[in-house]
């Protein structure tokens, strides 16, 4: 974790030079049971931020988060003339599974954002925030971890139509049957700014129980994603 | 250090031999003491849990050594910390060249900065303590951190990740834990984990996950990592 941290600070010396670069980004999902909706792959500024650790989310940041909707992040990304790929997997990205992005940056997009939701989880996102792109050619790698975007209390509850933001529940449960009829594990949430997620609880009761996920198949731990981006 | 100390103690060497050789000598003026030079660093840390609160966090600035090992068994400083987040004996540490500490806790979602001084960078380093306190004895930082060639104006950036410091049984019973989730005892001396010695956090297993007799939920649960911390050497 240190000397991942400790190659970004020297890719950031490196980076100074902010011209148009070819990259291809390849993103892995690490975890065991976990889907990724759409994901937004973007080369953007350096005074563009699609999270912050600590603070609130945006209105758009928890539209992906709670549904999956990448809508509104992407026109914040246009405005500021962002290079981006939107949806490289054309639909969800399994456990294991990858996909590849490739973009072509114009002179002052230097950092490289990645988001998606994490299913089945209230609003666990997927995160790489604002990466300074190296401006050697080379093959770097980054590890990502699970995020809670803070929007939403995890009840664990896979509800139809719960994407919207503000409607409580999980959208859906891709993969293994979730659930049902789980009484909810929480109502609150208590950490309201972006933070790490603590991880899907689950339970082992297919009917009833606290939770609709399944504490064998929906837990993880970080890191959930591997990205390998290619500097060309 | 011991470079300067031996020049020193070779000049005096040359000066006393002179001395005999030549009584009409003129010594010369002492050196006039130059204003020590002050280096400062920002730091920044913000809570990334959901439900952990951080006991005061202790900044460390120090040349050698290390406040906890992973594989060795806890002082009983960091045993202070860990169960108790009382963190004046690691303060208090030998080998501590200067500290700080946050006021309070830091709630989740939370951030604070501190700001700590030196006159001296060779062989710098910094180490960050604090415990989650609601668990048993679990706790967060940064292990002996090199900042001595971090030059003026450069930012690292951290993950932090949790420690066990294997003093305490994880019960998760209640009376054992300090934090707002129990409100229960701190330090004690007795060690009663599996292990006497440090190792990584295997995380809370809480009531709703099939541990009926613990007093922490599903809320109290965490990942790695735990802090974001910046390190600035703003002077």
């Amino acid at each position: 974790m240190k000397a991942k941290i400790l190659t970004t600070l020297v890719a950031t010396c490196l980076s100074s030079a902010a011209l148009a670069q070819d990259l291809e980004v390849k993103i892995t999902n690490l975890t065991h049971g976990i889907y990724y909706t759409p994901l937004l792959v973007a080369a953007h500024n350096q005074d563009t931020a699609l999270f912050k650790l600590g603070e609130q989310a945006s209105e758009a940041l928890q539209a992906m988060a709670e549904g999956g909707d990448i809508s509104a992040l992407g026109q914040i990304l246009e405005s500021s003339n962002a290079n981006m790929v939107a949806n490289p997997a054309e639909g969800l990205l399994a456990p294991a599974g990858s996909t590849m992005a490739m973009i072509s940056t114009i002179e002052g997009n230097t950092h490289l954002s990645i988001v998606a939701m994490l299913l089945p989880t209230n609003d666990g996102f997927v995160g790489l925030n604002a990466w300074p792109i190296p401006s050697a050619a080379g093959t770097y790698e980054v590890y990502l971890n699970a995020y809670d975007a803070g929007t939403e209390a995890n009840n664990e509850l896979v509800v139809e139509g719960s994407g919207a933001p503000g409607i409580l529940g999980i959208p859906a449960s891709p993969g293994a049957a979730p659930g049902t009829q789980g009484a909810g594990v929480t109502a609150s949430e208590e950490n309201t700014m972006v933070h790490i997620h603590r991880g899907n609880l689950g339970d082992d009761e297919q009917v009833g129980g606290n939770s609709d996920l399944h504490n064998t198949v929906h837990r993880w731990l970080n890191p959930v994603a591997k990205v390998t981006i290619t500097v060309k | 250090m011991k470079a300067k100390l031996a020049l020193i103690a070779m000049s005096a060497l040359l000066l006393s031999a002179c001395g005999d050789n030549d009584n009409n000598m003129v010594m010369p003026e002492p050196p006039v003491e130059p204003e020590p030079v002050e280096y400062e660093f920002a730091i920044t840390i913000t809570n990334l849990t959901h439900a952990q609160p951080m006991s005061p966090i202790a900044a460390l600035l120090h040349q050698s050594g290390h406040y906890f090992t992973v594989g060795m068994p806890a002082s009983e400083a960091l045993e202070q910390l860990a169960e108790g987040g009382n963190n004046s004996d690691i303060i208090a540490d030998e080998m501590t060249l200067a500290s700080v500490s946050t006021v309070g806790p830091l709630g989740p979602g939370a951030t604070t900065n501190l700001s700590i001084k030196t006159t001296d960078l060779s062989e710098l380093k910094l180490s960050l303590l604090t415990m989650m306190v609601n668990t048993n004895d679990g706790f967060s930082g940064l292990n002996a951190i090199d900042v001595s060639a971090l030059p003026v104006g450069e930012v690292q950036m951290y993950r932090t990740l949790a420690y066990d410091a294997g003093t305490e049984l994880n019960s998760e019973a209640a009376g054992t834990i300090p934090g707002p989730a129990d409100s229960g005892e701190g330090f004690n001396a007795e060690r009663n984990d599996n292990h006497n010695m440090v190792t990584m956090h295997s995380g809370v297993v809480g009531s709703d996950d099939g541990l009926q007799s613990s007093t922490l939920t599903s809320i109290h649960k965490f990942d790695n990592p735990l802090l974001a911390v910046t390190i600035e050497r703003v002077k």
